[in-house]
């Protein structure tokens, strides 16, 4: 409990739905949160909120036994007296000062001897070594992202707080920096909430996912757990990808990849950055079920499959299936009652190889 | 020329700047970073020396200054000194004259600021009055320094509030411009054209100069 952050609060706004926030989080060790969701639906006020820049209307805020925020004492500490790290999605960088004096700002305390080596340390292990004297407007978006994140991370705060981290970089580069950023977050050992709209993102950041619409968490686990068992219909349409199992890369063969999944292995266009262990994403309206087989067809992945649950969702019918891994596949009602299915049915599942999602992912 | 005139005015509009430096500043970022909905009387009444007669200013602080008035009477009680027609009731009228030329560009800068660099400042530990000298002033110098070159210039040309509070004494409250209506009420027009003269030389000068700062402040 004492190790927990632990934030229950409402904030109101006059033309947007109510932020109601019903959030714990263990905070030992290292561990990514992501907030999904809608843009409008309260991500950011939420983090806002958490790091004292807004203040909520009700409720508290408690971290490690400490209230950061409580309305009935009219407790609120400042951002200053939270000891976290906030990174702004357009970084925020001090357009005045050269990438050493953005990295030290938050350092004054210290002595200068002391300060000049921890910022030494940051610029080393941020590749930024020889950028020292550089102004913001002279950096790259990369390494803009890279500063910002070091002056973060220098002053060691105990809670972090991304804002889109990666929103701000072109495309290629997001891609490139997705697997490098959980490495570098995981060497701090700081617990991060961060915010994205983009479902790779979250999957290739996080260990656990909120899901929030409408200003509320509707759902939060383990990206295994929210994306494979959305807890409506409409969630399950907001995380878009109704399969996410871990795998692992087994061969390589001409740009496509054998992935041993659960008990099971299929074939997959391989990924672009050269990574064993990745989770596999499919989406659900990609599995079609058949019968039995009827001869060649150019599906490369055909499994047998037990149905294990089917769930009526409007026009669709949701059909969780066991073929060695958990395989989730939406197909229209006519075509379940053609095929007359019902739980414990023996059926073959065809996914096409180029419907098979690959997202690196580290341990 | 007339130097007693020329020291005088130089004396008034640099203790009217350190003066609008020291109260402007706050209230203008008071005035830029609130949310608080009645804001627009506190800006009203510091924009009204823009539209008000001079003379209409100095009138109603002549009238509070005086040995009855509520300027007057708080005056004499703490200090011991009047008022009227000294230089401390010049000084007075020139600092109310003055606000807007000193506040209203200073809050512009700060209003034009973006407030995220403020905040990601708060939130790397750094108290609210540490981030205003570290962060905010030196990215909003350009604004200040025009709000400070805007309120000595239009000290140095002051002409009706001064004439109201503190008349024609030579060497107390006799600035340049009104050693100008003096001279022409002389008939003295060499001597009036000599000092108008220099006066329009140093205002189109200070105009340049603040013109050539808000180019930068865009520029950066």
């Amino acid at each position: 409990m004492t190790t927990d952050l632990v934030a229950r609060f409402q904030k109101r706004f006059v033309r947007s739905a109510t932020i109601d926030i019903d959030f714990v989080q263990s905070t030992t060790g290292f561990s990514v949160t992501a907030l999904i969701g809608p843009s409008g639906c309260g991500k950011t006020t939420m983090l806002r909120c958490l790091a004292g820049l807004t203040r909520p209307d009700q409720g508290t805020i408690q971290f490690r036994g400490r209230t950061w925020f409580d309305s009935t004492t009219k407790t609120e500490l400042s951002p200053q007296q939270r000891d976290i790290g906030f990174l702004f999605q357009d970084y925020a960088l001090f357009p005045h000062l050269t990438v050493e004096e953005n990295i030290g700002f938050g350092l004054r305390h210290l002595t200068d001897a002391e300060r000049r080596s921890r910022v030494t340390e940051i610029l080393k292990q941020f590749d930024l070594k020889g950028l020292e004297r550089r102004l913001p407007r002279q950096l790259s978006g990369g390494q803009q992202q890279r500063v910002a994140l070091g002056r973060v991370l220098v002053r060691k705060p105990k809670l972090l707080l991304l804002d889109e981290p990666l929103s701000a970089l072109d495309a290629l580069l997001r891609e490139q920096l997705r697997g490098e950023l959980r490495q570098i977050l995981a060497d701090f050992g700081t617990p991060v909430i961060l915010i994205t709209h983009d479902r790779v993102e979250a999957i290739s950041l996080a260990d656990r996912v909120a899901v929030m619409s409408a200003g509320r968490i509707e759902q939060i686990g383990t990206i295994q757990e929210v994306f494979t068992r959305p807890s409506n219909a409409s969630l399950a349409r907001l995380v878009g990808v109704e399969t996410v199992a871990p795998g692992e890369i087994v061969d390589t063969r001409e740009g496509l990849a054998t992935v041993s999944v659960g008990s099971a292995s299929v074939l997959a266009v391989a990924p672009s950055t050269q990574t064993r262990l990745v989770h596999v994403c499919i989406k659900g309206e990609d599995v079609s079920l058949c019968r039995e087989l009827t001869g060649p067809t150019t599906v490369r992945n055909q499994l047998p499959a037990i149905i294990k649950s089917l769930t009526p969702e409007g026009p669709l019918v949701r059909v969780v299936l066991d073929c060695g891994f958990e395989l989730t596949s939406l197909i229209t009602r006519p075509a379940s009652d053609d095929l007359q299915l019902h739980v414990g049915k023996c059926v073959t599942a065809m996914i096409k190889a180029p419907a098979i999602h690959l997202i690196p992912r580290s341990v | 020329m007339e130097w007693g005139a020329v020291w005088l005015t130089m004396r008034l509009a640099l203790i009217v700047t350190m003066i609008l430096f020291a109260l402007g500043l706050p209230l203008a970022y008071w005035l830029a970073m609130t949310r608080w909905r009645g804001r627009f009387l506190v800006e009203a009444v510091v924009a009204l020396p823009l539209v008000l007669p001079p003379t209409v200013l100095g009138f109603y602080l002549l009238v509070a200054m005086g040995p009855h008035g509520p300027l007057g009477l708080v005056a004499n009680r703490l200090f011991g000194i009047r008022l009227p027609f000294t230089f401390t009731g010049i000084l007075i009228g020139a600092v109310l004259f003055n606000l807007p030329f000193a506040v209203r560009p200073f809050a512009a800068a700060f209003a034009g600021m973006d407030r995220k660099l403020i905040e990601a400042s708060w939130c790397l530990g750094v108290s609210r009055f540490e981030t205003f000298c570290r962060i905010t002033l030196p990215l909003c110098w350009p604004g200040i320094l025009t709000g400070l070159i805007l309120t000595f210039a239009h000290t140095v040309g002051e002409f009706g509030v001064v004439l109201m509070v503190g008349g024609n004494i030579p060497g107390v409250t006799r600035t340049l411009s009104i050693s100008i209506y003096d001279s022409v009420q002389g008939l003295d027009y060499a001597s009036a054209g000599q000092t108008a003269s220099v006066l329009l030389a140093f205002s189109f000068i200070v105009l340049c100069v603040t013109q050539w700062l808000g180019q930068r402040g865009v520029a950066t």
